[in-house]
Protein backbone atom coordinates (compact mmCIF):
# COMPACT_ATOMS: atom_id res chain seq x y z
CA UNK A 1 0.00 0.00 0.00
CA UNK A 2 1.44 3.42 -1.07
CA UNK A 3 1.80 5.83 2.03
CA UNK A 4 0.08 8.97 1.81
CA UNK A 5 0.83 10.89 5.01
CA UNK A 6 3.10 10.61 7.40
CA UNK A 7 2.71 8.49 10.90
CA UNK A 8 3.09 10.55 14.28
CA UNK A 9 6.66 9.33 15.29
CA UNK A 10 7.21 6.50 12.73
CA UNK A 11 9.83 7.46 10.71
CA UNK A 12 12.02 4.43 11.67
CA UNK A 13 9.73 2.21 9.43
CA UNK A 14 12.05 -0.86 9.48
CA UNK A 15 10.94 -4.30 10.12
CA UNK A 16 9.96 -5.29 13.28
CA UNK A 17 10.68 -8.85 15.17
CA UNK A 18 8.66 -10.48 18.09
CA UNK A 19 10.50 -12.05 21.19
CA UNK A 20 7.98 -13.99 23.09
CA UNK A 21 10.83 -15.89 26.08
CA UNK A 22 9.01 -18.74 28.50
CA UNK A 23 5.14 -16.81 28.48
CA UNK A 24 2.66 -18.74 30.72
CA UNK A 25 -0.75 -17.50 31.18
CA UNK A 26 -3.17 -18.61 33.73
CA UNK A 27 -6.88 -17.84 33.97
CA UNK A 28 -7.39 -18.47 37.85
CA UNK A 29 -6.28 -22.01 38.04
CA UNK A 30 -6.84 -22.94 34.32
CA UNK A 31 -3.56 -23.02 32.57
CA UNK A 32 -3.87 -21.75 28.92
CA UNK A 33 -0.37 -21.43 27.85
CA UNK A 34 2.74 -23.01 29.07
CA UNK A 35 6.21 -22.23 28.92
CA UNK A 36 6.07 -20.90 24.97
CA UNK A 37 8.96 -19.59 23.71
CA UNK A 38 9.39 -17.90 20.17
CA UNK A 39 10.89 -15.73 17.49
CA UNK A 40 9.53 -13.87 14.98
CA UNK A 41 11.95 -12.67 12.99
CA UNK A 42 11.46 -9.08 11.31
CA UNK A 43 9.35 -8.89 7.86
CA UNK A 44 8.40 -12.74 8.59
CA UNK A 45 4.89 -14.21 8.08
CA UNK A 46 4.53 -16.64 10.95
CA UNK A 47 1.79 -18.68 10.95
CA UNK A 48 0.27 -20.24 14.45
CA UNK A 49 -1.78 -23.11 13.98
CA UNK A 50 -3.55 -25.42 16.20
CA UNK A 51 -6.30 -27.49 17.51
CA UNK A 52 -9.66 -24.81 19.07
CA UNK A 53 -8.80 -23.94 22.59
CA UNK A 54 -5.24 -24.86 22.34
CA UNK A 55 -4.50 -21.07 23.61
CA UNK A 56 -3.46 -19.63 19.83
CA UNK A 57 -5.65 -16.33 20.80
CA UNK A 58 -4.32 -15.65 24.05
CA UNK A 59 -1.14 -15.99 22.47
CA UNK A 60 -1.81 -13.55 20.10
CA UNK A 61 -3.29 -11.28 23.15
CA UNK A 62 -0.58 -11.42 24.81
CA UNK A 63 1.69 -10.02 22.02
CA UNK A 64 -0.16 -7.60 21.39
CA UNK A 65 -0.20 -6.40 24.68
CA UNK A 66 -3.84 -6.73 25.98
CA UNK A 67 -2.70 -8.94 28.76
CA UNK A 68 -0.52 -9.80 30.77
CA UNK A 69 1.11 -12.69 31.24
CA UNK A 70 1.15 -14.71 34.27
CA UNK A 71 5.11 -15.72 33.85
CA UNK A 72 7.55 -14.56 31.17
CA UNK A 73 7.58 -12.27 28.08
CA UNK A 74 6.57 -11.20 25.09
CA UNK A 75 8.44 -8.07 23.35
CA UNK A 76 7.88 -6.34 20.25
CA UNK A 77 12.06 -5.30 18.97
CA UNK A 78 12.62 -5.56 22.96
CA UNK A 79 10.03 -3.39 23.94
CA UNK A 80 7.04 -4.30 26.21
CA UNK A 81 3.62 -4.59 23.87
CA UNK A 82 1.38 -3.64 26.97
CA UNK A 83 3.08 0.27 27.08
CA UNK A 84 1.26 1.92 24.81
CA UNK A 85 3.98 3.80 23.36
CA UNK A 86 5.19 0.47 22.18
CA UNK A 87 1.96 -0.03 20.09
CA UNK A 88 2.16 3.55 19.46
CA UNK A 89 5.49 3.45 17.81
CA UNK A 90 4.82 0.77 15.52
CA UNK A 91 1.06 1.23 14.91
CA UNK A 92 0.32 -2.36 15.91
CA UNK A 93 -3.07 -3.56 14.37
CA UNK A 94 -4.97 -6.80 15.40
CA UNK A 95 -7.72 -8.34 13.53
CA UNK A 96 -10.29 -9.63 15.78
CA UNK A 97 -11.63 -13.30 14.65
CA UNK A 98 -15.06 -11.50 15.03
CA UNK A 99 -14.43 -8.37 13.33
CA UNK A 100 -14.76 -6.08 16.70
CA UNK A 101 -16.13 -3.27 14.08
CA UNK A 102 -17.43 -0.65 16.71
CA UNK A 103 -21.19 -0.81 16.19
CA UNK A 104 -22.27 3.11 16.42
CA UNK A 105 -19.77 4.08 13.36
CA UNK A 106 -20.40 3.85 9.76
CA UNK A 107 -17.79 1.35 8.02
CA UNK A 108 -15.88 4.53 6.94
CA UNK A 109 -15.92 6.06 9.96
CA UNK A 110 -14.40 2.89 11.54
CA UNK A 111 -11.56 3.19 8.71
CA UNK A 112 -10.99 6.76 9.24
CA UNK A 113 -10.71 6.58 13.41
CA UNK A 114 -7.45 6.05 13.85
CA UNK A 115 -5.93 8.24 11.51
CA UNK A 116 -8.29 10.57 12.93
CA UNK A 117 -7.49 10.03 16.20
CA UNK A 118 -3.90 10.37 16.21
CA UNK A 119 -4.35 13.06 13.46
CA UNK A 120 -2.11 11.29 11.12
CA UNK A 121 -3.19 13.29 8.10
CA UNK A 122 -5.52 16.28 6.89
CA UNK A 123 -8.94 14.66 6.40
CA UNK A 124 -9.16 14.25 2.16
CA UNK A 125 -5.44 12.32 2.51
CA UNK A 126 -7.80 10.34 5.00
CA UNK A 127 -10.48 10.02 2.77
CA UNK A 128 -8.04 8.62 0.07
CA UNK A 129 -6.60 6.59 2.63
CA UNK A 130 -9.66 5.00 3.96
CA UNK A 131 -10.89 4.55 -0.15
CA UNK A 132 -7.88 2.65 -0.76
CA UNK A 133 -7.98 0.16 1.69
CA UNK A 134 -11.90 -0.58 0.97
CA UNK A 135 -11.36 -1.01 -2.82
CA UNK A 136 -8.63 -3.75 -1.97
CA UNK A 137 -10.71 -5.29 0.05
CA UNK A 138 -13.60 -5.18 -2.71
CA UNK A 139 -16.04 -3.03 -0.58
CA UNK A 140 -16.29 0.37 -2.05
CA UNK A 141 -20.03 -0.25 -1.97
CA UNK A 142 -20.29 -0.84 2.15
CA UNK A 143 -18.50 2.54 3.01
CA UNK A 144 -22.00 4.14 4.49
CA UNK A 145 -23.46 0.75 5.94
CA UNK A 146 -23.14 0.21 9.85
CA UNK A 147 -21.57 -3.12 10.49
CA UNK A 148 -24.98 -4.51 12.00
CA UNK A 149 -25.90 -4.01 7.90
CA UNK A 150 -22.68 -6.14 7.11
CA UNK A 151 -22.09 -10.35 6.81
CA UNK A 152 -19.95 -12.43 8.75
CA UNK A 153 -17.48 -12.21 6.14
CA UNK A 154 -18.03 -8.45 4.74
CA UNK A 155 -17.28 -7.97 8.69
CA UNK A 156 -13.93 -9.42 8.59
CA UNK A 157 -12.67 -7.95 5.28
CA UNK A 158 -13.50 -4.46 7.27
CA UNK A 159 -11.46 -5.51 10.21
CA UNK A 160 -8.68 -6.18 7.55
CA UNK A 161 -9.17 -2.86 5.69
CA UNK A 162 -8.95 -1.33 8.96
CA UNK A 163 -6.01 -2.74 10.36
CA UNK A 164 -4.42 -1.24 6.52
CA UNK A 165 -5.53 1.80 7.12
CA UNK A 166 -3.10 2.28 10.34
CA UNK A 167 -0.17 1.16 8.33
CA UNK A 168 1.24 -1.56 10.53
CA UNK A 169 4.75 -2.69 10.99
CA UNK A 170 3.02 -5.61 12.94
CA UNK A 171 0.13 -7.39 11.99
CA UNK A 172 -1.61 -9.57 13.84
CA UNK A 173 -4.13 -11.74 12.37
CA UNK A 174 -6.95 -14.14 14.38
CA UNK A 175 -8.50 -16.44 12.26
CA UNK A 176 -8.79 -13.96 9.01
CA UNK A 177 -10.14 -16.84 6.56
CA UNK A 178 -12.54 -17.69 9.02
CA UNK A 179 -16.12 -17.06 7.26
CA UNK A 180 -14.70 -16.29 3.92
CA UNK A 181 -15.10 -17.82 1.16
CA UNK A 182 -12.32 -19.24 -0.73
CA UNK A 183 -11.79 -16.62 -3.60
CA UNK A 184 -11.89 -14.01 -0.60
CA UNK A 185 -9.25 -16.41 1.55
CA UNK A 186 -6.72 -16.46 -1.36
CA UNK A 187 -7.31 -12.58 -1.55
CA UNK A 188 -6.84 -11.85 2.35
CA UNK A 189 -3.44 -14.45 1.30
CA UNK A 190 -2.68 -12.58 -1.03
CA UNK A 191 -3.00 -9.13 0.98
CA UNK A 192 -0.66 -10.55 3.80
CA UNK A 193 2.06 -11.53 1.48
CA UNK A 194 2.07 -8.85 -0.56
CA UNK A 195 2.74 -6.31 2.92
CA UNK A 196 5.03 -8.37 3.10
CA UNK A 197 6.64 -7.92 -0.08
CA UNK A 198 6.05 -4.28 -0.54
CA UNK A 199 5.98 -2.97 3.04
CA UNK A 200 8.21 -5.68 5.17
CA UNK A 201 5.36 -5.73 7.38
CA UNK A 202 5.65 -8.42 10.18
CA UNK A 203 2.68 -10.91 10.19
CA UNK A 204 1.38 -12.95 13.14
CA UNK A 205 -1.39 -15.44 11.81
CA UNK A 206 -3.40 -17.47 14.14
CA UNK A 207 -5.54 -19.95 11.87
CA UNK A 208 -6.96 -23.26 11.26
CA UNK A 209 -6.87 -22.35 6.97
CA UNK A 210 -4.34 -25.53 6.18
CA UNK A 211 -3.88 -23.56 2.67
CA UNK A 212 -3.07 -20.32 4.12
CA UNK A 213 -0.13 -21.74 6.59
CA UNK A 214 1.47 -23.73 3.24
CA UNK A 215 1.26 -20.91 0.98
CA UNK A 216 2.49 -17.72 2.26
CA UNK A 217 4.09 -18.40 5.75
CA UNK A 218 7.15 -18.22 6.49
CA UNK A 219 7.65 -20.63 9.49
CA UNK A 220 4.21 -22.45 11.26
CA UNK A 221 4.26 -23.15 14.49
CA UNK A 222 1.69 -25.61 16.27
CA UNK A 223 0.53 -24.91 19.44
CA UNK A 224 -1.45 -27.62 21.54
CA UNK A 225 -3.13 -27.58 24.93
CA UNK A 226 -0.96 -24.73 25.47
CA UNK A 227 2.44 -26.24 24.47
CA UNK A 228 4.35 -25.45 21.07
CA UNK A 229 5.07 -28.33 19.53
CA UNK A 230 6.98 -27.48 16.90
CA UNK A 231 8.43 -24.31 15.05
CA UNK A 232 9.43 -25.04 11.21
CA UNK A 233 9.09 -23.79 7.53
CA UNK A 234 5.59 -25.28 5.57
CA UNK A 235 8.08 -27.40 3.78
CA UNK A 236 9.61 -28.93 7.38
CA UNK A 237 6.75 -29.35 8.32
CA UNK A 238 5.29 -32.05 5.78
CA UNK A 239 8.33 -34.18 7.21
CA UNK A 240 7.21 -33.76 10.77
CA UNK A 241 6.86 -37.27 12.76
CA UNK A 242 4.76 -35.97 15.84
CA UNK A 243 1.89 -38.08 15.85
CA UNK A 244 -0.35 -35.09 17.36
CA UNK A 245 0.95 -32.85 14.89
CA UNK A 246 0.79 -35.29 11.87
CA UNK A 247 -3.39 -36.01 12.98
CA UNK A 248 -4.13 -32.32 13.05
CA UNK A 249 -2.23 -31.72 9.74
CA UNK A 250 -4.05 -34.77 8.10
CA UNK A 251 -7.53 -35.51 10.00
CA UNK A 252 -9.08 -38.46 8.85
CA UNK A 253 -12.57 -39.31 8.31
CA UNK A 254 -12.94 -42.77 9.80
CA UNK A 255 -16.54 -44.15 9.75
CA UNK A 256 -15.16 -46.88 11.69
CA UNK A 257 -14.44 -44.74 14.65
CA UNK A 258 -16.52 -45.97 17.65
CA UNK A 259 -17.35 -41.84 18.03
CA UNK A 260 -19.54 -42.36 14.84
CA UNK A 261 -21.10 -45.73 16.03
CA UNK A 262 -22.59 -43.86 19.10
CA UNK A 263 -23.93 -41.29 16.89
CA UNK A 264 -25.19 -43.59 14.63
CA UNK A 265 -26.69 -45.52 17.87
CA UNK A 266 -28.35 -42.11 18.32
CA UNK B 1 -15.21 -9.65 53.83
CA UNK B 2 -15.40 -10.73 49.89
CA UNK B 3 -18.29 -8.46 49.71
CA UNK B 4 -16.28 -5.56 51.05
CA UNK B 5 -13.39 -6.40 49.13
CA UNK B 6 -15.22 -5.91 45.74
CA UNK B 7 -16.90 -2.51 47.27
CA UNK B 8 -13.18 -1.32 47.54
CA UNK B 9 -12.49 -2.48 44.65
CA UNK B 10 -14.88 -1.24 42.57
CA UNK B 11 -14.29 2.13 44.27
CA UNK B 12 -11.06 2.23 43.39
CA UNK B 13 -11.14 0.93 39.78
CA UNK B 14 -14.03 4.53 39.44
CA UNK B 15 -11.69 6.89 40.80
CA UNK B 16 -8.57 5.84 38.38
CA UNK B 17 -11.09 5.96 35.63
CA UNK B 18 -12.55 9.29 36.22
CA UNK B 19 -8.49 10.35 36.80
CA UNK B 20 -7.35 8.49 33.32
CA UNK B 21 -10.18 10.27 32.09
CA UNK B 22 -9.31 13.81 33.48
CA UNK B 23 -5.95 13.61 32.09
CA UNK B 24 -6.74 13.51 28.88
CA UNK B 25 -8.75 16.57 28.92
CA UNK B 26 -6.19 18.43 26.81
CA UNK B 27 -7.80 16.82 24.11
CA UNK B 28 -10.96 17.89 25.19
CA UNK B 29 -11.59 20.04 21.80
CA UNK B 30 -11.30 16.74 20.03
CA UNK B 31 -14.05 15.02 21.33
CA UNK B 32 -16.71 18.02 21.39
CA UNK B 33 -18.80 16.84 18.43
CA UNK B 34 -19.05 13.12 20.70
CA UNK B 35 -19.29 15.30 23.80
CA UNK B 36 -22.69 17.00 21.77
CA UNK B 37 -24.23 13.72 20.70
CA UNK B 38 -23.91 12.37 24.50
CA UNK B 39 -25.56 15.63 25.97
CA UNK B 40 -28.46 15.18 23.11
CA UNK B 41 -28.77 10.97 23.81
CA UNK B 42 -28.38 11.98 28.01
CA UNK B 43 -29.80 15.91 28.40
CA UNK B 44 -31.98 16.37 25.56
CA UNK B 45 -34.40 12.70 25.17
CA UNK B 46 -34.01 12.77 29.24
CA UNK B 47 -36.06 16.04 29.41
CA UNK B 48 -39.95 14.71 28.25
CA UNK B 49 -39.28 12.26 31.00
CA UNK B 50 -37.94 14.71 33.88
CA UNK B 51 -40.63 17.16 32.97
CA UNK B 52 -43.29 14.79 33.25
CA UNK B 53 -42.57 13.15 36.45
CA UNK B 54 -41.12 16.67 38.12
CA UNK B 55 -44.75 18.18 37.13
CA UNK B 56 -46.33 15.45 39.35
CA UNK B 57 -44.26 15.16 41.93
CA UNK B 58 -44.39 19.13 42.43
CA UNK B 59 -48.75 18.77 42.21
CA UNK B 60 -48.44 15.54 44.71
CA UNK B 61 -45.93 17.81 46.91
CA UNK B 62 -49.20 20.63 46.88
CA UNK B 63 -52.03 18.46 47.23
CA UNK B 64 -50.32 16.63 50.36
CA UNK B 65 -48.42 19.73 52.15
CA UNK B 66 -51.77 21.50 51.04
CA UNK B 67 -53.90 18.43 53.42
CA UNK B 68 -51.62 18.81 56.29
CA UNK B 69 -50.58 22.29 56.48
CA UNK B 70 -54.74 22.96 56.52
CA UNK B 71 -55.21 21.33 59.67
CA UNK B 72 -52.76 24.35 61.18
CA UNK B 73 -53.89 26.68 59.16
CA UNK B 74 -50.49 27.71 57.58
CA UNK B 75 -52.08 26.65 53.94
CA UNK B 76 -50.44 30.15 52.67
CA UNK B 77 -46.98 28.35 53.14
CA UNK B 78 -47.54 25.56 50.29
CA UNK B 79 -45.63 27.68 48.08
CA UNK B 80 -42.55 27.42 50.28
CA UNK B 81 -42.55 23.94 51.45
CA UNK B 82 -43.20 22.93 47.53
CA UNK B 83 -40.36 25.07 46.33
CA UNK B 84 -37.73 24.62 48.97
CA UNK B 85 -38.33 20.59 49.25
CA UNK B 86 -38.13 20.46 44.92
CA UNK B 87 -34.91 23.04 44.91
CA UNK B 88 -32.92 21.21 47.92
CA UNK B 89 -33.79 17.76 46.94
CA UNK B 90 -36.25 16.43 45.46
CA UNK B 91 -35.41 18.13 42.32
CA UNK B 92 -31.44 16.80 41.72
CA UNK B 93 -32.88 13.39 43.26
CA UNK B 94 -35.40 12.65 41.06
CA UNK B 95 -33.86 13.69 37.96
CA UNK B 96 -30.33 11.87 39.49
CA UNK B 97 -32.92 8.76 39.67
CA UNK B 98 -34.20 9.16 36.22
CA UNK B 99 -30.39 9.01 34.80
CA UNK B 100 -29.90 6.13 36.69
CA UNK B 101 -32.80 4.69 35.00
CA UNK B 102 -32.27 5.96 31.51
CA UNK B 103 -28.75 6.82 31.24
CA UNK B 104 -26.61 4.58 32.95
CA UNK B 105 -28.31 1.33 32.32
CA UNK B 106 -28.02 2.34 28.56
CA UNK B 107 -24.33 3.80 29.05
CA UNK B 108 -23.48 0.30 30.73
CA UNK B 109 -25.23 -1.85 28.21
CA UNK B 110 -23.00 -0.25 25.80
CA UNK B 111 -19.88 -0.12 27.07
CA UNK B 112 -20.51 -3.69 28.39
CA UNK B 113 -21.27 -5.16 25.02
CA UNK B 114 -18.55 -2.88 23.58
CA UNK B 115 -15.98 -5.01 26.10
CA UNK B 116 -17.71 -8.29 25.42
CA UNK B 117 -17.43 -7.91 21.54
CA UNK B 118 -13.99 -6.65 21.80
CA UNK B 119 -14.66 -3.35 20.79
CA UNK B 120 -12.60 -2.24 23.39
CA UNK B 121 -9.52 -4.44 23.12
CA UNK B 122 -9.60 -2.61 19.30
CA UNK B 123 -9.41 0.63 20.75
CA UNK B 124 -6.72 -0.18 22.92
CA UNK B 125 -4.57 -1.91 20.14
CA UNK B 126 -5.50 1.17 18.06
CA UNK B 127 -3.52 2.69 20.99
CA UNK B 128 -7.23 4.48 21.45
CA UNK B 129 -7.65 5.11 25.73
CA UNK B 130 -11.21 4.46 25.67
CA UNK B 131 -11.11 6.72 29.02
CA UNK B 132 -10.76 9.31 26.33
CA UNK B 133 -12.81 8.08 23.88
CA UNK B 134 -15.72 6.75 25.48
CA UNK B 135 -15.83 8.07 29.15
CA UNK B 136 -14.78 11.89 29.15
CA UNK B 137 -17.28 13.37 26.60
CA UNK B 138 -20.15 11.52 28.80
CA UNK B 139 -18.58 12.90 32.21
CA UNK B 140 -18.04 16.90 30.42
CA UNK B 141 -21.65 16.16 28.48
CA UNK B 142 -23.43 15.08 31.92
CA UNK B 143 -21.74 17.94 34.33
CA UNK B 144 -23.16 20.63 31.40
CA UNK B 145 -26.34 18.99 31.51
CA UNK B 146 -27.04 17.82 34.78
CA UNK B 147 -27.75 21.38 36.44
CA UNK B 148 -30.35 22.65 33.08
CA UNK B 149 -32.00 19.23 33.35
CA UNK B 150 -32.58 19.87 36.83
CA UNK B 151 -33.35 23.57 36.73
CA UNK B 152 -36.31 22.63 34.26
CA UNK B 153 -37.18 20.20 36.50
CA UNK B 154 -37.81 22.08 39.06
CA UNK B 155 -39.27 25.04 37.41
CA UNK B 156 -42.21 22.19 36.09
CA UNK B 157 -42.44 20.79 39.64
CA UNK B 158 -42.94 24.41 40.94
CA UNK B 159 -45.72 24.90 37.90
CA UNK B 160 -47.14 21.60 39.10
CA UNK B 161 -47.52 22.71 42.51
CA UNK B 162 -49.38 25.62 41.41
CA UNK B 163 -51.45 23.70 38.87
CA UNK B 164 -52.90 21.75 42.19
CA UNK B 165 -53.27 25.00 44.43
CA UNK B 166 -54.99 26.78 41.88
CA UNK B 167 -57.46 24.02 40.75
CA UNK B 168 -58.32 21.62 43.60
CA UNK B 169 -61.06 23.46 45.41
CA UNK B 170 -59.83 22.38 49.03
CA UNK B 171 -56.58 23.74 49.35
CA UNK B 172 -57.81 27.15 48.41
CA UNK B 173 -54.64 28.87 47.62
CA UNK B 174 -54.45 30.27 44.21
CA UNK B 175 -51.24 30.64 41.85
CA UNK B 176 -50.83 34.29 42.67
CA UNK B 177 -50.52 33.82 46.08
CA UNK B 178 -48.67 30.31 46.29
CA UNK B 179 -45.68 31.93 43.90
CA UNK B 180 -45.75 35.29 46.31
CA UNK B 181 -44.82 32.28 48.89
CA UNK B 182 -43.22 30.20 46.95
CA UNK B 183 -40.70 33.32 45.75
CA UNK B 184 -40.76 35.33 49.64
CA UNK B 185 -38.05 32.84 50.77
CA UNK B 186 -36.25 31.39 47.88
CA UNK B 187 -32.54 32.74 48.00
CA UNK B 188 -30.02 31.75 44.93
CA UNK B 189 -27.62 30.03 47.23
CA UNK B 190 -30.37 27.19 48.46
CA UNK B 191 -30.87 27.10 44.08
CA UNK B 192 -27.13 27.01 43.93
CA UNK B 193 -27.29 24.49 46.55
CA UNK B 194 -29.65 22.12 44.72
CA UNK B 195 -27.65 22.33 41.50
CA UNK B 196 -24.30 21.17 43.13
CA UNK B 197 -26.06 18.36 44.19
CA UNK B 198 -27.41 17.55 40.62
CA UNK B 199 -23.34 18.11 39.75
CA UNK B 200 -22.16 15.79 41.99
CA UNK B 201 -25.09 13.22 41.69
CA UNK B 202 -24.97 13.04 37.55
CA UNK B 203 -20.92 12.45 38.02
CA UNK B 204 -21.21 9.47 40.34
CA UNK B 205 -23.99 7.77 38.13
CA UNK B 206 -22.07 8.55 35.27
CA UNK B 207 -19.09 7.19 36.29
CA UNK B 208 -20.39 4.43 37.93
CA UNK B 209 -21.70 3.38 34.79
CA UNK B 210 -18.67 3.56 32.61
CA UNK B 211 -16.94 1.88 35.29
CA UNK B 212 -19.00 -1.28 35.73
CA UNK B 213 -19.59 -1.10 31.85
CA UNK B 214 -15.66 -1.43 31.31
CA UNK B 215 -15.43 -4.08 33.91
CA UNK B 216 -17.65 -6.81 32.89
CA UNK B 217 -16.27 -9.85 31.46
CA UNK B 218 -17.27 -13.12 29.77
CA UNK B 219 -20.43 -12.78 27.65
CA UNK B 220 -23.93 -11.23 26.70
CA UNK B 221 -25.46 -12.97 29.85
CA UNK B 222 -22.95 -10.36 31.95
CA UNK B 223 -24.14 -7.44 29.93
CA UNK B 224 -27.86 -7.94 31.85
CA UNK B 225 -25.86 -8.50 34.85
CA UNK B 226 -24.25 -5.45 34.82
CA UNK B 227 -27.11 -3.32 33.84
CA UNK B 228 -28.62 -4.11 36.81
CA UNK B 229 -25.24 -3.90 39.28
CA UNK B 230 -24.90 -0.26 37.82
CA UNK B 231 -28.46 0.94 37.97
CA UNK B 232 -28.75 -0.14 42.08
CA UNK B 233 -25.25 1.03 42.75
CA UNK B 234 -25.88 4.23 41.21
CA UNK B 235 -29.56 5.01 43.12
CA UNK B 236 -28.12 3.51 46.29
CA UNK B 237 -24.82 6.07 45.60
CA UNK B 238 -27.08 8.76 44.98
CA UNK B 239 -29.24 8.44 48.41
CA UNK B 240 -25.67 7.67 50.43
CA UNK B 241 -24.24 11.31 48.81
CA UNK B 242 -27.64 12.72 49.17
CA UNK B 243 -27.24 12.79 53.04
CA UNK B 244 -23.55 13.58 53.25
CA UNK B 245 -23.50 16.28 50.88
CA UNK B 246 -27.21 18.08 52.63
CA UNK B 247 -24.93 17.71 55.59
CA UNK B 248 -21.89 19.33 54.57
CA UNK B 249 -23.94 22.23 52.67
CA UNK B 250 -25.76 22.77 55.87
CA UNK B 251 -22.13 23.79 57.67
Amino acid sequence: MKKTCSSQDRSDRSPVGVEVAGLSKNYGTQTVLKDVSLSVKPGEIFVIMGPSGSGKSVLLRQIAGLETPTAGTARINGLDPTDPGTRDRFALALVFQAGALFNSLSVYDNLALYPLEHRLCPKPQIRERVMRALKILSLENAAKKFPSELSGGMKKRVAIARALVMEPQLLLYDEPTSELDPVMSATISEIIATLKQEFQVTSIVVSHDRDLAFTIADRVAILMKGSLRTVSTATELRGVTDPDVVDFLNPQIDLKNPRYQKLEAL
Amino acid sequence: MKHLNAIFEGLGSAVMLAYRAFVSLPSAPRIIKRVVEQAFIGGYNTLPIVAMLSFFIGAELALQSGISLQNFGAKQLIGTLVGESLVRELGPVMVAIMMAGRVASATTAELASMKVYQEIDALETMNIPPERFLVLPRLIAVLLYMPVLTMIGIVIGWFGGAVVCEYVNFIGVDSEQYFHSLTQFMTMSKVFDGLIKAEIFGFCVILIACNTGLRTRGGPREIGFAVTRSVVLSLISILILDYFITKALAL
